[in-house]
């Protein structure tokens, strides 16, 4: 515990998004912004569950932050309610700049919104949408963590994650296209094809410094035979990190550019890439601020795609993986969209041997990294390392009894995973199932 | 005496139940009207058959994860939440009561088991009491008002029980068991006892919404 603290000090210093945010605040301020939050941006939901939580403390047990740090009750679910909601609401907003610097750190750092304390209340109280709450105060108190904030500035002035321009874009497009046509010559990366059947999307880190994926997937695509497209526009980059900083006016100007790119494109369906939040911005958050209750375009995450090949033997395994792999449920498209055993089945089909984690399916323990935690950058690094050793545990179990892979199919899961694997020594290797499908396929001979 | 009795067997007893009734159907409409104004997707989301899903594994002991990781504090809260509704309800005095003013009469527990289920009501708030004072999550959590709850919900078990064994004189422990029980009603639905109502319609959204959206078991 003592270290914790240290580690939340540490945080303190090196966090300008929040300290100097938190000096420009004035208690009008905070009340002002607090109240118009809680007053006109809830409804029923948000008033049932703090009418409803009868403070059991049954969440606690199923966060992993609260696990991992001794059981320490400051990281419980219900407790991150009390050390912000309850006293925002009991003080009618009337709360100080500590209590916002520490609130912006609990809801930005201490909690992945992944969900799976929902599951472990008897009344289904969505903690994770009231962290969600206290993220959009933040937000509009201007206390977001720095490279969180950076991020979301990124997604509004250039329609993706990372900085990258148009010019860019196109240019590693083409530049993966050269690359994957020495392997395979007839291949090719479609843009702009009006009337494919399917557009397939990436987060910006893939073009940024992942340029491989974007050329893995073309092989699969070309192998498959698929009738795919990419855009040459805004709008291809499905990540949304706006949509954790609570600047949901962001978070749906970005969906909405990703859809209509879409539209224009005339495809039957979205196919994306292995990232897990992007999925929750396209299939949860975004379409349900833009109105939709379901995704106005199917989305298939690549999961799912890569299921849907596998089993319809458009894709064929030259040799399966040998080496024996262990499987990490992503939240966001396990607990948030069901994959589970879609990705049971890929793994059975590319892969000798699965090794389970435990416990797995929806009640996986979350990452540490995602729900924009790990987008908040190093000043916080310690505290995710230090906040999920129950998932060291884990993967050190998987491992202990022969895994040597660990598949994450899912961006943010990959880093966060790749963290801890390096900080507890574990001595896993971390890939996608794009990697191990690429590796195993049968490809077209090259002439 | 006997006029204080009859206040509090008589209009005392139908201002609580009108309060009760009254307050929960006034707490769901507000509700329902919150949902119309600010979150009508809430009702696009709702399933029926997912919802009840959902309500059934939790209302089943031992039928969720969270259930099984805790034996013990989950025979208590069964029990107790068992007990507390049936005891009331099918105890002889209380039929006895309803058949005297409206000629209503149902099947009766036995006195000795109706006894023993009084004290284990009783025994569960104490388990309560003592469990959230002990366990640091819960306690760091707990405030005044949620030991009061407890005690408004244990007032009148405790003094229908000590009235049962007429271990004190005269009929004022019946009258302090009645007026805890009309104060325990009145006031359920303003406070977080509440989520006698509002528990199962925040279990049944997220129960569609597991089931609909998310398909995944919240269980």
């Amino acid at each position: 515990m003592a270290e914790t603290d240290k580690d939340s000090t540490k945080s303190e210093e090196l966090d300008e998004g929040i300290e100097v945010g938190v000096r420009r605040l004035t208690p009008e301020r905070i009340q002002t912004v607090i109240n118009s939050v809680l007053g006109a941006e809830t409804g029923a939901r948000f008033k049932a569950y703090i009418q409803t939580c009868i403070h059991c403390g049954l969440c606690s047990d199923a966060c992993h932050f609260y696990l991992s740090n001794d059981k320490d009750p400051r990281f419980s679910p219900v407790g991150k309610v009390k050390q912000t909601i309850w006293p925002m609401i009991q003080a009618k907003g009337r709360v100080d700049a500590a209590f916002i610097r520490r609130a912006a750190q609990i809801a930005h750092t201490e909690c992945n919104l992944c969900k799976r304390c929902v599951q472990y209340c008897p009344f289904g109280i969505d903690i994770a949408y009231m962290m969600s709450m206290v993220r959009r105060i933040i937000h509009k108190l201007g206390v977001t963590p720095l490279y969180l904030q950076d991020t979301a500035h990124s997604h509004a002035a250039t329609m993706n994650q990372m900085w990258v321009k148009g010019d860019e874009w196109i240019d590693t497009l083409q530049w993966q296209e050269d690359e994957a046509r020495e392997e395979i010559p007839e291949l090719r990366i479609p843009l702009e094809k009006e009337g494919a059947d399917i557009m397939y999307s990436v987060i910006a880190p893939e073009p940024k410094f992942q340029a491989q994926l974007i050329y893995q997937a073309a092989v699969i695509m070309h192998t498959a035979g698929v009738n795919w497209t990419m855009p040459a526009s805004m709008g291809w980059d499905n990540s949304d990190m706006a949509m954790f900083s609570g600047d949901n006016e962001i978070m749906g100007r970005v969906k909405r550019a990703h859809f209509e790119t879409a539209a224009r494109l005339k495809v039957k369906k979205i196919v994306m890439g292995e990232c897990g939040h992007a999925f929750r911005s396209v299939y949860d958050m975004g379409n349900r601020w833009l109105g939709w209750a379901m995704p106005p375009i199917p989305i298939v995450h690549a999961i799912e795609f890569y299921h849907d090949l596998l089993k319809s033997g458009r894709i064929r395994i030259a040799r399966k993986y040998d080496k024996p792999v262990t499987l990490h449920d992503p939240c966001n498209v396990v607990r948030g969209g069901g994959l589970h055993e879609m990705a049971r089945y890929v793994v059975s089909q590319i892969c000798e041997q699965l090794v389970e984690m435990h416990p797995n399916r929806e009640h996986n323990y979350c990452c540490a990294a995602g729900g924009g935690v790990i987008n908040c950058g190093p000043p916080y690094k310690n505290k995710r390392m230090a906040g999920n050793r129950v998932k060291a545990e884990q993967l050190f179990d998987a491992k202990s009894r022969g895994a040597e892979t660990l598949i994450a199919p899912c961006h943010n899961c990959h880093s966060g995973l790749h963290d801890i694997v390096h900080h507890y020594e574990i001595g896993l290797d971390i890939k996608f199932f794009g990697d191990i499908i690429y590796e195993c396929m049968e490809k077209p001979e090259n002439p | 005496m006997h006029a204080l009795y009859q206040f509090v067997a008589g209009p005392l007893a139908w201002a609580a139940f009108i309060v009760f009734l009254g307050g929960l159907l006034y707490r769901l409409i507000r509700l329902l009207i919150l949902v119309r104004n600010r979150e009508p997707f809430i009702s696009s989301y709702m399933s029926w058959r997912y919802g009840l899903r959902s309500i059934v594994h939790w209302l089943t002991p031992f039928g969720t994860v969270r259930w099984r990781t805790m034996p013990v504090l989950t025979v208590v809260t069964f029990v107790f939440h068992l007990f507390l509704l049936i005891t009331p309800i099918f105890l002889l005095s209380h039929i006895v009561l309803w058949d005297e003013a409206w000629g209503l009469t149902w099947w009766a527990l036995p006195d000795v088991l109706a006894d023993i289920m009084c004290a284990i009501v009783i025994a569960c708030c104490v388990f309560f009491a003592v469990r959230r004072s002990t366990q640091p999550e819960v306690r760091f959590v707990t405030d005044s008002s949620d030991y009061l709850i407890l005690l408004l919900t244990a007032a009148p078990f405790l003094t229908g029980f000590v009235a049962y064994h007429q271990w004190t004189e005269g009929a004022w422990m019946t009258i302090l068991h009645m007026f805890s029980g009309e104060l325990m009603l009145a006031l359920l639905p303003f406070t977080r006892l509440g989520h006698m109502l509002l528990g199962w319609l925040t279990r049944a959204y997220m129960g569609s919404e597991f089931g609909g959206v998310r398909h995944a078991r919240d269980w």
